[in-house]
C-alpha cells in the first residue's frame, strides 16, 4: 500500500505526457526543427515553476512527508560525460521521438512498437554499464 | 471543462502538471528521474553478477518501477477515456512540409504509421530504426547520468550546470539526427 502514491503520480505523469502530446514523434521533430513553441513552452513552464519551487524548498528548509529534510545533491563536475552522453541521447531522442518516460507511456497508449524501443533502451543502458570504465567521464 | 480535458492540453497547463509531478515526488522524499529504471531493470535481470555498475540495492528503486507502471496506465487511460479517437497532432505547417519531403504523410494520429505501425516493425529498416533509437537513448541517458526528467526538468530547476551541459548535448544530438542523418535514411 505504501507504493500506491507512486502509482497515482505515475498515472498523472502518463496522462500529462500523452495529453500534452510530448509522447508524439511529430512534436519532437517540430521541436528539433524550431518550428513551434509547444515543447519549449511545456519544458519552460515546468522548469520555471520547478526552479521557483526548489528555491522555496531550500529557503524554508521544507521537509518531506516522513519529516526528513528535502535535499538536493550537486551532480559531479565534468563536461565530457554530460556532453557526450547528452549527444548520444539526443541522437536517439530525435530518431525514436521518445525519451524513456514517453516510451512506456506510448506502450500504454497502444503503440506496441515502443516495446521494442524500450527493450533496446534497457540493452543500451546495459552496454553502457559494460564499457563504462573505458569511456571518458 | 470536459472538452478542455478531452482536447490536447495547452503547453502552460502541461508544464504546470509536470512540475507538480516533480514536487509530489520531492515531498514523498524521492527525486524525479525516469531513466534510473533502465539500470534497475538490468539489475533485476541479474546484470549485477557480472557488471559492477548493476550491483546495487535496486529494491530502493521499487517506487520508481511503480511510477513506471503508473505511466503505462496513464497512457492507456488517456487513449481509452481522455481523448477523442484518432485526433491528429496539430504540428506546424512548416514541419508537415519538411516531413513530407522526407516521405512522411501529414499526421492522422499522434504517431506516424511510417515508423510505429506493426507492419513497419516487421520490416528490416523499421525494426533497425526502433532498435537503434532505443539503444542510443538508453546508452546516452546513463552515460549523461540522466534523461529529460532528471536533467532537463529536475536538474535545471535546481540550476545545476552539469544538467545544462547535458541538455546542450541533447540538442546537439537531436539536430545532428534531424538535419544530418534523417535526409540519409528517409
Amino acid at each position: 500500500m505504501k507504493f500506491i502514491k507512486y502509482l497515482i503520480v505515475g498515472i498523472l505523469f502518463g496522462i500529462v505526457m500523452s495529453k500534452s502530446e510530448a509522447i508524439s514523434w511529430y512534436r519532437i521533430q517540430e521541436m528539433f526543427r524550431f518550428q513551434a513553441f509547444h515543447m519549449y513552452g511545456i519544458i519552460g513552464v515546468a522548469v520555471t515553476v520547478g526552479a521557483i519551487g526548489v528555491a522555496i524548498i531550500k529557503k524554508f528548509k521544507l521537509r518531506d512527508v516522513e519529516g526528513n529534510p528535502i535535499l538536493f545533491f550537486p551532480k559531479n563536475k565534468s563536461v565530457a560525460r554530460y556532453l557526450l552522453g547528452g549527444i548520444i541521447f539526443g541522437l536517439g531522442w530525435a530518431l525514436s521521438g521518445a525519451c524513456p518516460g514517453p516510451m512506456v507511456v506510448n506502450i500504454g497508449y497502444g503503440f506496441m512498437s515502443f516495446g521494442v524501443v524500450f527493450l533496446f533502451s534497457i540493452f543500451g543502458t546495459f552496454l553502457y554499464g559494460v564499457i563504462k570504465e573505458k569511456l571518458p567521464h | 471543462m470536459l472538452d478542455f480535458i478531452m482536447q490536447p492540453w495547452p503547453w502552460w497547463f502541461s508544464g504546470l502538471i509536470i512540475s507538480s509531478v516533480m514536487f509530489l515526488l520531492l515531498f514523498f522524499g524521492k527525486s524525479f528521474g525516469f531513466s534510473a529504471n533502465l539500470r534497475t531493470i538490468c539489475s533485476i535481470g541479474g546484470a549485477g553478477k557480472k557488471v559492477k555498475f548493476f550491483d546495487f540495492d535496486w529494491k530502493k528503486q521499487t517506487w520508481n518501477l511503480v511510477f513506471l507502471v503508473g505511466a503505462i496506465i496513464g497512457g492507456f487511460i488517456t487513449s481509452e477515456f481522455l481523448s477523442y479517437p484518432d485526433q491528429a497532432v496539430a504540428i506546424s505547417e512548416n514541419t508537415i512540409q519538411d516531413l513530407e519531403a522526407l516521405g512522411f504523410a501529414a499526421p492522422s494520429s499522434i504517431q506516424p504509421a511510417e515508423l510505429f505501425s506493426i507492419e513497419t516493425l516487421f520490416t528490416l529498416k523499421g525494426f533497425l530504426i526502433l532498435a537503434f533509437g532505443g539503444l542510443l537513448v538508453g546508452f546516452g541517458a546513463r552515460y549523461a547520468g540522466g534523461c529529460t526528467s532528471g536533467h532537463a526538468i529536475s536538474g535545471i530547476a535546481d540550476l545545476q550546470v552539469p544538467s545544462m551541459i547535458a541538455v546542450v548535448g541533447f540538442f546537439i544530438g537531436g539536430l545532428i539526427m534531424t538535419f544530418g542523418i534523417f535526409p540519409l535514411i528517409f
